[in-house]
């Protein structure tokens, strides 16, 4: 109970004092987090759209492969991406592993499937009221797609927000292909590892709370700038 | 908006089959002229899946539909107005803007045709608001506009008054009184025989999928051929 108590008062400390490596930190993890999610989100999206909106065979497959992969181990997926961006790998000679850019294209491997299949679900039951309305105004099916984005947007920031929240908190990836170097890669996650093994439980705690109130803040922000607009719609 | 034509529309033994039950057919219909064409019949008698079939939005198990210049054109030159108004999720102005953006029309010139045309409905006044804050008639006077403003050439309306109240009613029917006079062909389903007296160019008596009769409203409702637009119109129940 003290630690915890201590852990408090150390993130009290950490954000009052305005602590350059705190903000170091929170900074880089945003920015990587964030990066992640507005790439995978403009992949993701449109994806789940598409699955509502256009009939293939093998479609069901791919909705159930894609539903599937919003479980992959991040730790997998660190370690692929690691293999093919290290020395002998085949993009190893971009000289990206260990870097931010490498991080975040982990994450968006980790998030595409996760915003797509929540997409494709908020697309789908928007799709049951349009279908019929759109065909018969004979809207193409990118007019289809571009309608349905539009339409089900405040539905959509729920699937990017499910993808920062998983993003904010991932660890595993992002340490196998960042490795954690300070002033260079390490984020809040990685972080709270280091000190966690170093058995600086206090701080380890104090950044879990930065990184608990950071996630809630950005919710609460996303969500607040979408009433307004939905209000003033 | 295009000249060319899809009228006639020809249909021959046409049927449509879900889960292997057919819905309608064999059916063989021109639609074609002018006026306003009523079809009616009990429920579950097929007239929504014949306005469907018309339209595109069904596809024929059976038979041949043709239209009049090629498939291609249909959604272009018809306007659908479904019995639950489908409506955006978008302003009352933007329901109407959508269609004519849809066709590459610029967005100046696509808002004043807009408002144009909800002037023309009487909803002006909520060109900003939410479109589902509309009552039910004002959403199924949205709905029509909308399918109007693109001057379809036929226009075809599933129930459009179910549920709607007498002023509602009345204000739907000026509407489409004003449609008829600048040459809109109109097909029709309802229910309410009041209406389709004060409506009805021709008539389409359906039952169970198929066409019972077809002639002119007024050789229709002074005296029905069949027993069973006779029992339709005396009230009784179809079995």
């Amino acid at each position: 109970m003290s630690e915890i108590i201590e852990a408090i008062f150390e993130a009290l400390r950490l954000v009052l004092s305005l602590d350059a490596d705190l903000i170091e930190i929170s900074l880089r993890s945003l920015k990587i987090t964030l990066s992640a999610v507005v790439i995978a989100s403009v992949i993701g999206l449109p994806m789940g759209a598409w699955l509502a909106v256009y009939n293939f065979r093998g479609r069901r497959s791919f909705i159930v492969v894609l539903n599937a992969l919003m479980g992959l181990p991040p730790v997998v997926v660190g370690l692929f991406v690691y293999l093919v961006f290290s020395r002998t790998g085949p993009l190893g000679v971009l000289g990206l592993l260990f870097t931010p850019t490498v991080m975040i294209l982990a994450q968006v491997f980790i998030l595409v499937p996760l915003i797509a299949s929540i997409a494709h679900q908020v697309m789908r039951d928007l799709w049951r009221e349009y279908a019929d309305l759109l065909s018969s105004l004979d809207a193409s099916l990118w007019q289809k797609i571009g309608t349905l984005l539009r339409d089900g947007r405040h539905g959509l920031l729920t699937a990017s927000l499910a993808g920062f929240g998983r993003g904010i908190g991932e660890v595993g990836a992002i340490m196998i292909v960042g490795g954690n170097i300070d002033h260079a890669t390490r984020v809040l996650t990685t972080a709270i590892t280091l000190e966690t093994s170093r058995g600086h439980f206090a701080l380890a705690l104090g950044l879990g709370l930065v990184l608990v109130g950071l996630s809630l803040l950005v919710n609460i922000l996303v969500h607040l700038v979408a009433h307004i607009r939905e209000v003033e719609e | 908006m295009s000249t060319a034509t899809t009228l006639p529309i020809q249909l021959k033994g046409a049927t449509v089959q879900r889960k292997g039950k057919v819905i309608v057919g064999p059916i063989d219909l021109s639609v074609e002229g002018r006026g306003i064409t009523m079809v009616i019949g009990p429920n579950g008698a097929g007239k929504t899946s014949i306005l469907r079939m018309l339209h595109g939005l069904d596809a024929l198990s059976e038979g041949s539909l043709h239209w009049q210049g090629g498939a291609k054109r249909v959604r272009k030159k018809q306007g659908y107005v479904f019995q639950t108004p489908v409506l955006l999720r978008r302003n009352v102005l933007e329901n109407l803007v959508y269609p004519l953006k849809l066709r590459g029309m610029a967005r100046v010139k696509a808002t004043k045709h807009a408002m144009d045309a909800l002037a023309h409905v009487g909803l002006n006044t909520f060109a900003q608001h939410a479109a589902r804050t509309l009552s039910g008639g004002e959403r199924q006077k949205l709905a029509l506009a909308r399918a109007l403003i693109m001057e379809p050439e036929l226009l075809l309306l599933d129930e459009p008054c179910a549920s709607l109240d007498g002023n509602a009613t009345k204000a739907i029917e000026a509407i489409l009184i004003s449609a008829r006079k600048t040459g809109t062909r109109i097909l029709m389903t309802t229910h309410d025989m009041g209406q389709a007296r004060r409506l009805a160019d021709d008539v389409l008596f359906i039952v169970k999928g198929k066409i019972h009769e077809a002639g002119t409203a007024e050789t229709f409702f002074a005296a029905p051929e069949t027993p069973e637009a006779r029992a339709f119109l005396n009230g009784d129940i179809l079995p």
